[in-house]
């Protein structure tokens, strides 16, 4: 690890203070991704900003027909969360699959979803339940939010403050983890929402991306039948020494049947 | 009044003694240790397969905050080559291409992770940057990172005076038997398999810590090590050029080695060196990431080989053909594994009566390959148990008929087998029997249709392997090579209150030695197991020794304790046989107790003990005073463990993944001193193999880049990807070694992986699969059933 200045905000305008000026200061919430990256010197920040003291990114409540989730939410309180359960059991249940008991105990929503790892499972929740990320300065619809591997709309210095779902008739989840890291190597959130199906696959394409076809097929017939005839290209997916693209082509299949199945 | 004390000798399951301070925390491993004024060292590793360094900057390192020096290759012109421990010859009898090794890459670096330079300086975290500020002009080669490429024509050569990349090219068998018996066979079977690389990954990182005494110019190394006397020699005596009594080599808590940590390693060297020239205690720990490309990982075989047999299905031939990757230089022991360790099991448990093994070691852009849980054993018993497996269906043989017919029958020991062994003992239809019942092996069908009801393809698979350990005799191993004797040392110090203190020259890196070898003592000399403490790991308290692998500690380390004891008996009998005015012959000795045969004249442990020491009324004219031997033990022979392993899977078609649910490991390890410990051995290496079967892969990429660097792309064993493993013994006694024992540390690691991957093959069998390579990951096996229905679908 390289040295870096260490700042602990109590606010939101002096975590964006200090990151405004600084365009190599890193946010820092669970750690799970930039602690490792650090130890690693993969990552080499000139200060690093502790969000953890900041009490406008805590909190889980339902709002006006919205499930709001504060960016501190940690994975293990999501999962835990009474208010989680009742209003969209596939994301608590989501965020209990979320790496190991310790790393439940430290990542937080705001950071897995600012770091959009392609591999993780948070994104493909926030697509397919159509949720808006609000910001310090905006609000941003999921569609537009994911950029790409390790990408987002986020620009230098902005804040994600807390994530808005709105509340589903039916959505479930499913993954295929990758046998060593356990992150997801494919996996698929399906939800209907007002009517509107979106189906969103994480862990087998270099971001989280929208899966039409299914969302037709889920369309005209929710059933797990109705996605298990659709084939998912194996184009831009990724192959790596744990399986090939073809091979997470069909584990997208797979798991949005099973996806459908958990939603009931 | 009759004192009742648990039975804690040969055959109780006692509590490990050393598992108090290791699962409260307290144990002492070589990172635990500091030294005063201990300067740090970070090690630059070249991130390059191949690549001559045209040139070192270190100006901008040297004036980095905290630093103390920068060394690199060219400051250590008078340091000798790390040593290979066993040269083997080629078929042409010239001895094998062995390169300098330096301790820090010199002119060239040959493999990710080859050391370039070294930092050393107030804190680690100094240390690292500094070597970041090391400049390096590396000219980039093209690498070979497999055998495959590194012996076609034209590849690039790893060594410039090593042509082909060849190590060597050796062979054993009768070549002109082989071939005559091929030539009359009613059936030839070929097959072609990979013995998947390995990283050993042992939880413990390695770690070093040179010091230096200006006073005495005494070295102290304190490593990670499953043999420090080795160590103090090969460093002392091939690479620092330090006499033995100027080196003390100390190897405390080791958590974990595998075979990893019996090699001498260059960062030993480098921390003994830096201390001696900066007269300051040197630390270096390895970071996983090193571990992962500088450890000698393990196994990396290709192999062809050839099963002849008659109309019976009796094995009449095996000819294999191995090409072994050795990395980029030979680790200690690396050359002995695929031929001494590998080809002489190739007979397995069968009586085919002619084998011809050829090996040729390649040299590859890739960290040196050695011993790992098993060294050489997993590679043959995975070979010829599938081969087995093939044969069985090829010739339409059930695979466990097949395996009977060609059993060594009990009565046939002791067994000459065509590749030099000799098997002293072993019942494999026994224990072939046990697993068979444990397993429910005749029930199977019914399992497997009710897995197909639940939408999952379950398989069965056996394996019935033999192999050889309790290394080694001295006499053969140096006539095959070795450069090294391979007995082992034991000191019996018993105290005056009748206490007793062990000197062993095994080492205990999580086998539970002090626990085992304390039972040795408290059997034979009735001492409660509470005051037997076994001492080990340090080159200034032990006499000597070869130090813990190939399943040797008790077979080899017990049985010198074990003739020390004898001289302990005779003396203490002497003392006996004094102070009760009786002839030493009428002596008797049980547990503790001394009597004049025939009476009840008796003489309690702790009163011949005291004699010993305050020896008032002793025959001193002609004993000497004092409790305390020391024997040297060189064994006669190899000890050879065996038995039937039997491994049920389900797998899930849909992703391929496979759940081992049933496995049965059924062994004959000899005599079993602590059962319990022999369990968690037994598992522990089951596990081991599991994880080679289905789990983990250590993958290269064509330029030599290790892509499986990190536990994010290599897939250790967890528990939930494992079964409860069923153990069980059955003993038939080795008859060559005062205990009767074999060794139980690698069994589960060689029996195991035929037995996952025949499973999985069963699991397939409708998919028409001959064979999938380790590990059978979910991706692999999906490609299998993909193309099954495909084939369905034509």
């Amino acid at each position: 690890m390289y040295d870096f200045e260490y700042h602990k905000p109590g606010s939101i305008a002096d975590a964006v203070k200090i990151l405004s000026a600084d365009p190599d200061a890193r946010p820092i919430s669970g750690g799970q991704t930039l602690l490792p990256a650090l130890k690693h010197r993969l990552n080499k920040p000139t200060s690093v900003v502790d969000l953890s003291g900041i009490a406008e990114l805590k909190g889980i409540r339902q709002e006006g027909g919205k499930l709001i989730i504060g960016a501190l939410a940690k994975h293990h309180e999501v999962s835990e969360s009474a208010v989680v359960k009742g209003a969209i059991p596939a994301l608590a249940s989501l965020a209990g699959t979320i790496g190991d008991t310790q790393v439940r105990n430290r990542g937080t929503i705001g950071g897995s979803v600012s770091n959009n790892d392609p591999a993780a499972d948070y994104p493909a929740a926030v697509m397919a339940l159509d949720a808006t990320i609000v910001t310090d300065k905006r609000r941003i619809a999921a569609d537009d939010f994911f950029q790409g591997m390790f990408t987002t709309a986020l620009e230098p210095g902005e804040l994600l403050v807390a994530i808005e779902f709105p509340v589903p008739e039916q959505a479930g989840y499913a993954k295929m983890r990758n046998p060593a890291s356990r992150y997801v190597m494919a996996g698929a959130f399906v939800a209907k929402t007002g009517g509107k199906v979106r189906v969103a696959i994480n862990g087998a394409g270099p971001g989280v991306f929208r899966q039409t076809a299914m969302e037709t097929a889920l369309t005209a017939s929710w059933s797990p039948d109705a996605v298990a005839g659709v084939k998912q290209s194996a184009e831009d997916l990724n192959s790596d020494i744990h399986g090939s693209a073809e091979y997470r082509a069909h584990l997208v299949t797979v798991m949005a049947k099973r996806a459908v199945v958990a939603a009931g | 009044m009759t004192v009742v004390t648990p039975f804690e000798g040969i055959g109780a399951s006692v509590r490990r003694k050393e598992d108090l301070r290791f699962l409260s925390g307290r144990g002492q491993y070589t990172d635990d240790i500091n030294r005063p004024g201990q300067a740090y060292a970070s090690i630059l590793r070249s991130p390059h397969a191949h690549a001559t360094i045209r040139g070192i900057d270190i100006a901008a390192a040297q004036a980095m905050p905290g630093v103390v020096a920068v060394f690199t290759g060219a400051d250590m012109p008078d340091l000798g080559g790390i040593p290979c421990g066993w040269q083997i010859h080629n078929k042409d009898g010239s001895p094998m291409a062995e390169p300098m090794h330096p301790v820090l890459a010199v002119g060239k670096a040959r493999f990710v992770g080859d050391a370039v330079a070294v930092v050393v300086a107030e804190t680690k975290a100094q240390a690292r940057d500094a070597s970041e500020a090391i400049v390096v002009d590396y000219a980039v080669l093209p690498a070979v990172s497999t055998v495959t490429a590194a012996i076609a024509a034209g590849a690039p050569t790893v060594h410039d005076a090593v042509a082909g990349n060849l190590c060597y090219d050796w062979h054993i068998g009768d070549k002109a038997i082989n071939e005559a018996a091929f030539a009359t066979a009613a059936k030839v079977v070929e097959f072609e398999l990979v013995n998947n690389r390995l990283v050993p990954n042992a939880m413990e990182p390695r770690a070093a810590i040179g010091d230096f005494d200006r006073t005495t110019d005494e070295y102290t190394l304190f490593t990670t090590s499953q043999n420090p006397h080795v160590i103090r020699l090969l460093m002392g005596a091939f690479v620092l050029h330090l006499p033995e009594h100027k080196l003390r080599v100390v190897a405390p808590d080791v958590g974990g080695g595998f075979g990893s940590k019996i090699f001498h390693y260059a960062e030993e060297a480098i921390v003994t060196w830096a201390a001696g020239k900066l007269a300051r205690p040197v630390k270096w720990t390895a970071e996983r990431t090193e571990s992962f490309m500088s450890d000698a990982h393990g196994r990396d075989h290709v192999t062809k080989a050839r099963l002849a047999l008659d109309n019976d299905g009796k094995f009449l031939a095996l000819h294999v053909q191995t090409l072994a990757n050795m990395g980029a230089y030979l680790s200690t022991f690396a050359t002995s594994v695929p031929t001494y360790l590998y080809a002489t099991l190739l007979a397995g448990v069968y009586t085919t009566p002619s084998i011809y093994a050829e090996v040729k070691a390649i040299f590859t852009n890739t960290v040196p390959v050695d011993a790992y849980r098993g060294a050489g054993r997993p590679e043959a018993t995975f070979l010829i148990e599938r081969l087995v497996d093939v044969a069985a269906r090829e010739t339409g043989i059930d695979r466990i008929a097949i395996r009977r017919r060609n059993f060594i029958p009990a009565d046939a020991f002791p067994y000459q087998t065509p590749v030099a062994l000799q098997y002293d003992s072993g019942d494999y239809q026994t224990t072939l029997d046990a697993a068979l019942e444990t397993a429910g092996w005749a029930s199977f069908e019914s399992r497997r249709a009710e897995a197909a009801k639940r939408g999952k393809l379950r398989g069965i698979g056996i394996s019935t392997y033999v192999e050889a350990c309790g290394i080694a005799p001295s006499a053969v191993v140096g006539a095959l090579g070795a450069r090294a004797g391979l007995y082992e040392v034991g000191t019996i110090r018993v105290h005056p209150t009748g206490s007793v203190t062990v000197l062993t020259g095994t080492h205990s890196h999580g086998q539970g030695h002090e626990t085992t070898l304390a039972q040795l003592v408290t059997d034979r000399l009735g001492v409660p197991l509470a005051q037997v403490d076994v001492v080990h790991g340090d080159t200034a308290k032990i006499p000597f020794g070869m130090g813990t692998y190939g399943s040797r500690s008790l077979a080899v380390g017990g049985s010198a304790m074990v003739k020390a004891m004898d001289k302990i008996v005779a003396k203490a009998r002497r003392i006996a046989a004094h102070l009760m005015e009786a002839s030493v012959d009428d002596v008797e000795f049980d547990r503790g107790t001394f009597r004049v045969a025939g009476t009840d004249k008796t003489k309690a442990w702790a009163e011949i003990c005291l004699t010993a020491y305050v020896p008032h009324n002793y025959p001193i004219e002609e004993l000497e005073p004092g409790l305390d031997e020391t024997a040297f033990y060189d064994p006669k022979n190899f000890t050879y463990p065996g038995g039937a392993h039997i491994c049920e899977v389900e797998i899930e078609p849909e992703t391929g993944q496979v759940s081992v649910v049933n496995f049965t490991a059924v062994d004959d390890v000899g005599r079993v001193i602590n059962p319990m410990i022999v369990e968690g051995q037994v598992q522990g290496g089951v596990c081991q193999g599991i994880g080679q079967a289905l789990l983990e892969a250590c993958v290269y990429d064509a330029e030599g880049q290790l892509v499986s660097g990190s536990f994010m792309d290599y897939q250790m064993p967890r528990a939930d990807d494992l079964p409860m493993v069923s153990v069980a013994t059955h003993v038939t006694l080795c008859t060559h070694n005062p205990l009767g024992v074999k060794g139980c540390g690698e069994v589960g690691a060689i029996g195991s992986p035929p037995a996952v991957i025949n499973a999985v093959v069963d699991a397939l069998r409708d998919y028409g699969v001959r064979h999938i390579e380790m590990p059978a990951t979910p991706a692999k096996i999906w490609g299998i059933i993909n193309a099954g229905h495909a084939l369905a679908a034509e």
